[in-house]
């Protein structure tokens, strides 16, 4: 005999199981409508295949998974998808959620498909795929898709293989009734299993509530190295951690997966539904679930659809709606109550329970905590349950954490014995929901943070860069404006005395100087040179990308350059007739002599400067020229397209006329 | 009609804070029967006139407090309060002792600090100390025991309770004050001189230590309670007492057997040390917690200044039980040992 271990606490509420073991498996057969939720397990929801008006056959795949955490959904029946929308399902939060609705024929014609009666000629990804394409998730109640489950990382090695028929919770009976019925299919699926992940021992665990299952299981299991293992009813044993401590002793640490511990646990619901799959390659699209609950006239264990309506279940175990207020789907400990009769049977509901009200008072108001310690006694988490709903109802997330409120199962064992009828599992469920919210938005807080520190960085480090060279730049004129003071000690008084003449002359003539004029004009060619340089730039981009502005730019460009040419023949003109100027001007007072002095000392300079400017301007017009003829020889030896080229040559052309005029002005200038 | 939604658990414990209450109150009664059958009707007068007042209190202080009436006093804390403290008040007390001692315990040590549930300290002992702090005459004023003094009829307990002026009771002093005061006897000496000694330690006293354990091994059974306190106070208790007996010496402080069956210990243990509410939470907790009264029970019996020492000691663990509770903490399934004690 094995040993078994025992966990800390637990609790003995009444059974209520023989109601429902009287009678055999029953057929709940084929209702005119299923409703099937695209997302029954853990996990991103599946992903419809097929369209609204299609015909469907039983079996079939009508929506394929989404991710490798997401199983497919596969038609219960055949006949005729009639909607994909929004219904009311089965879910804690009274939610609705996208399903596919399938209006049956009644034909329940299968799809063709194919088993493999000897799974050992199979490999394990075989089997991995097999079980994954029947869209198996665990049928104990969370659901997690069975496939991943059975994907044991590289490296890990599962000692122990449990099979959970346990079934702890009161009234649900699915899981006995299938060991009494189908022993021999679970003993199968324990064997794939096995063959799957290779475990050193196969243990089935089963409370000893259950001697005819049990019983059942032990002649299936005959011959083979599979062990069914017994242990004393308590709830909540069949919670898969607990399960694992009674069989192994071992804990699953904090946080962890079974794995950690060497263990992979399934149900028996699920080995069934991987015998199913992989010996008759059927996909899961019924299960069977418990109706019980003095609500119900004659309850029992239904096959039934999955997308049965609940109401259509109920009624075939004689619902009698006026003695039940709530319906649960699952368990009294953790079921949850559903929004209405309306929804559907999902792959993870293993009850539905319709009590009446004297079977299952409404909880009375809660009273003052006594601190009685017997929800502690009872945990089996050992947490301190009354110390959590202290700091719940403060909202001490940090001291709930520090108390491990994220190990509670929600049992339910607490609210249970709680004298006072604190719903004590609601505050925990309710904390842990908002500790979740505040981790999400302290991420969502944190990242602001960087950013915003980030951007303050950037930005103080811009103003500081701005502020050098400020401070360069104003040490810079400081000194100018030292050494100029320092000159100005030197400079010419006739000088000053001009400037001021001057001063007064630009008074009296306000606008009318010959010097603006001057200034005014090479001003102009200074800057239009500038223009004619950017446009030719942008033309010559134009053209290496062949851009459509080409032509446009050209224009652009030719009247820059007319304008030049216009503006240097201004200047030019009027520095000739500026060097005259002084000769016919004839001085009316002393600052006009004045003035007269200083303009003819500047005109010779500004006529050897003519000749420098005409120097200067030869020398770049020819290394324009220059540079055009090696982008021209680029462009042919690249063999660009031929407008480029042709564009290319005409620059050149016109660049070396104009260093030629250049040459010739030069000339001129020097002549002059 | 719309269905109930109902968060899990749907199933309910047959347990209620009423029914708690309500065995407390039973348990206590093979006690109550034995003190009136030694001591008279005196703890019976108590009990009935100590309901009435802290009824009236609990009343009065709900209604400050803008609690419903009904839904409160239905949780027979208040009674259970009045019932322990009229217990422990001697026999005859005036009416007016009654009332201030239940007025002190459900107004300051039980309202003040928000009602039941939230209250730091046992409130009848907190009473209890009030009184014998405030009082002290009459605090220690005992009847003598049947067989030993003359037991005062109905009437005549009546009497002393509402016209305490015209109650002429005797008083005698309890083998904890003999056992306190003895400064040159042996113990078996000391056993034969006074009439008041019984078999093992005084005369009704030793009978209502163990009708008082009858109701509290009920209440064990019942589930009421566990056994981590009131076994590990018992064990303190009877452990010092046997490391200081001394042979039964003239400076002995009395054997564990004389101490577990005398004054308040048996009343003590399962009536006040297992107050959840005051006590320690988690098992090793409340070992500590009840190990810790014990010890302190003793040597305030035989190194304080007062013959009996429950009250003090269960006020001073009161002080503690956070602290205990707080390095106490059990390991969370799944965690390291020492992970949860921070």
């Amino acid at each position: 005999m094995r040993k078994v271990f025992n966990f800390h606490g637990g609790i003995h509420p009444p059974e209520n199981k023989l109601q429902s073991v009287g009678t055999p498996i029953a057929d709940a057969g084929i209702p005119p409508e299923l409703i099937i939720p695209l997302s029954q397990h853990i996990g991103a929801p599946a992903e419809p295949v097929v369209a609204v008006g299609d015909v469907v056959l039983k079996g079939q795949m009508i929506a394929q998974p989404k991710g490798f955490v997401s199983v497919p959904l596969h038609a219960p029946t055949s006949g005729t998808i009639t909607a994909i929308e929004e219904r009311q399902i089965a879910h804690p939060s009274g939610h609705r959620a996208p399903c596919m609705v399938i209006a049956s024929d009644g034909q329940d014609q299968w799809i063709a498909h194919s088993g493999c009666s000897d799974y050992s000629t199979l490999d394990k990804a075989q089997l991995l795929a097999r079980i994954r394409d029947a869209g198996i998730a665990g049928m104990g109640g969370a659901g997690f898709p069975a496939a991943v489950k059975l994907s044991v990382r590289e490296g890990v090695k599962i000692d122990t293989l449990i099979l959970n028929g346990t079934e702890c919770e009161p009234y649900i009976t699915a899981d006995d009734v299938l060991m009494r019925e189908r022993a021999q299919q679970i003993v199968a699926g324990a064997k794939i299993l096995r063959q799957l992940i290779d475990p050193v021992e196969t243990l089935i665990g089963v409370e000893d509530n259950k001697p005819e299952g049990l019983a059942a299981l032990r002649q299936a299991a005959q011959g083979s190295d599979i062990e069914i293992v017994e242990f004393p009813t308590k709830y909540p044993s069949g919670g898969e951690k607990q399960l694992i401590e009674i069989l192994t002793g071992k804990q699953v640490p904090s946080g962890g997966l079974p794995s950690d511990v060497g263990v992979i646990c399934q149900n028996v619901g699920s080995a069934v539904a991987i015998y199913d799959a992989v010996v008759n390659g059927r996909p899961l699209i019924s299960r069977v679930t418990t109706v019980t609950g003095a609500g119900v006239s004659q309850p029992q264990n239904f096959d039934v659809l999955i997308g049965t309506p609940m109401s259509y279940l109920l009624d075939k175990a004689g619902y009698q709606a006026d003695k039940n207020r709530r319906l649960i789907m699952g368990g009294p400990m953790m079921g949850f109550t559903v929004p209405s009769a309306e929804v559907p049977i999902v792959k993870t509901t293993n009850c539905v329970l319709a009590p009446t009200e004297k079977e299952l008072p409404t909880p009375p108001p809660a009273q003052a905590c006594i601190r009685c310690g017997m929800c502690a006694e009872v945990c089996p988490a050992s947490l301190l349950p009354q110390q959590m709903f202290w700091f719940a109802q403060g909202k001490e997330f940090e001291k709930l954490e520090a108390h491990n409120l994220f190990d509670c199962i929600e049992c339910g064992a607490c609210s249970w014995v709680c004298p006072s009828t604190i719903p004590l599992v609601q505050y925990y469920r309710a904390s842990k929901a908002e500790i979740v919210q505040l981790r999400k938005d302290n991420e969502k807080s944190e990242q602001s943070r960087v950013r915003f520190e980030a951007r303050q960085e950037r930005l103080a480090r811009e103003d500081a860069e701005k502020e050098a060279k400020r401070a360069a730049r104003k040490k810079a004129a400081e000194e100018r404006a030292q050494q100029s003071a320092a000159a100005g000690g030197d400079e010419d008084p006739i000088q000053a005395a001009i400037e001021r003449a001057k001063a007064k002359k630009a008074a009296q003539q306000a606008g009318a100087s010959t010097e603006n004029e001057l200034e005014k004009l090479e001003k102009a060619v200074v800057t239009t040179r500038k223009r004619l340089a950017t446009a030719s730039g942008k033309l010559q981009q134009a053209k290496a990308e062949g851009s459509d502005l080409v032509a446009a730019l050209q224009t652009g460009v030719d009247k820059t350059q007319a304008k030049l040419e216009a503006a240097e023949k201004a200047l030019h003109d009027y520095q000739q007739v500026n060097e005259a100027a002084p000769e016919h001007a004839a001085p009316t007072d002393a600052a006009d002599a004045a003035i007269a002095k200083a303009m003819a000392a500047r005109a010779a300079e500004s006529a050897l400067s003519d000749e420098e400017k005409a120097r200067a301007n030869l020398e770049k017009l020819q290394q324009r020229l220059e540079k055009s003829i090696t982008k021209l020889a680029q462009s042919r030896e690249n063999g660009d397209e031929e407008k480029i080229i042709v564009a290319l040559e005409s620059t050149v052309e016109r660049l070396s006329d104009k260093v030629a005029q250049a040459q010739q002005q030069l000339q001129t200038t020097e002549g002059a | 009609m719309a269905l109930l939604r109902i968060t899990s658990p749907h199933a309910h414990g047959p347990l209620s804070t009423s029914r708690v209450m309500l065995n407390v109150l039973l348990a206590t009664i093979p006690g109550i029967v034995v003190l009136t059958y030694f001591f008279g009707f005196g703890t019976l007068v108590n009990i009935l006139w100590g309901s009435l007042v802290a009824l009236a209190c609990e009343s009065l202080a709900l209604k400050l407090r803008g609690r419903p009436l009904g839904f409160y006093l239905k949780d027979y804390s208040a009674l259970v309060t009045a019932t322990l403290l009229c217990v422990a008040l001697p026999p005859y007390s005036p009416w007016w002792l009654i009332a201030v001692g239940i007025a002190s315990s459900i107004l300051l040590a039980k309202h003040l600090y928000g009602g039941l549930g939230y209250n730091p300290f046992n409130p009848a002992m907190a009473g209890y100390v009030i009184l014998l702090i405030s009082f002290p005459l009459q605090m220690t004023a005992w009847a003598p025991p049947r067989g030993v003094g003359e037991l005062p009829g109905l009437l005549e307990a009546l009497q002393a309770c509402f016209i305490p002026a015209s109650f002429d009771g005797t008083t005698m002093a309890t083998p904890l004050d003999i056992m306190k005061q003895n400064n040159s006897l042996l113990v078996e000496d000391l056993w034969q001189q006074n009439p008041q000694f019984g078999r093992w330690a005084g005369i009704g006293w030793e009978w209502v230590n163990l009708a008082f354990l009858a109701g509290g091994a009920w209440l064990l059974y019942q589930r009421i309670f566990t056994w981590h306190a009131p076994v590990a106070m018992l064990a303190g208790l009877a452990l010092m007492a046997a490391i200081f007996n001394d042979g039964g010496s003239s400076a002995s402080g009395g054997s564990a057997l004389f101490h577990l069956l005398s004054g308040a210990t048996m009343f003590g243990a399962f009536f006040i040390v297992t107050d959840p509410v005051t006590s320690a939470v988690s098992v090793r907790g409340r070992l500590i917690y009840g190990a810790m009264v014990g010890i302190l029970v003793y040597i305030i019996r035989v190194r304080g200044n007062y013959p009996d020492a429950v009250a003090f000691a269960i006020l001073i663990m009161n002080f503690a039980a956070p602290f205990i509770d707080y390095y106490t903490q059990p390991r969370t399934y799944g965690h390291q040992h020492g992970e949860g004690e921070k």
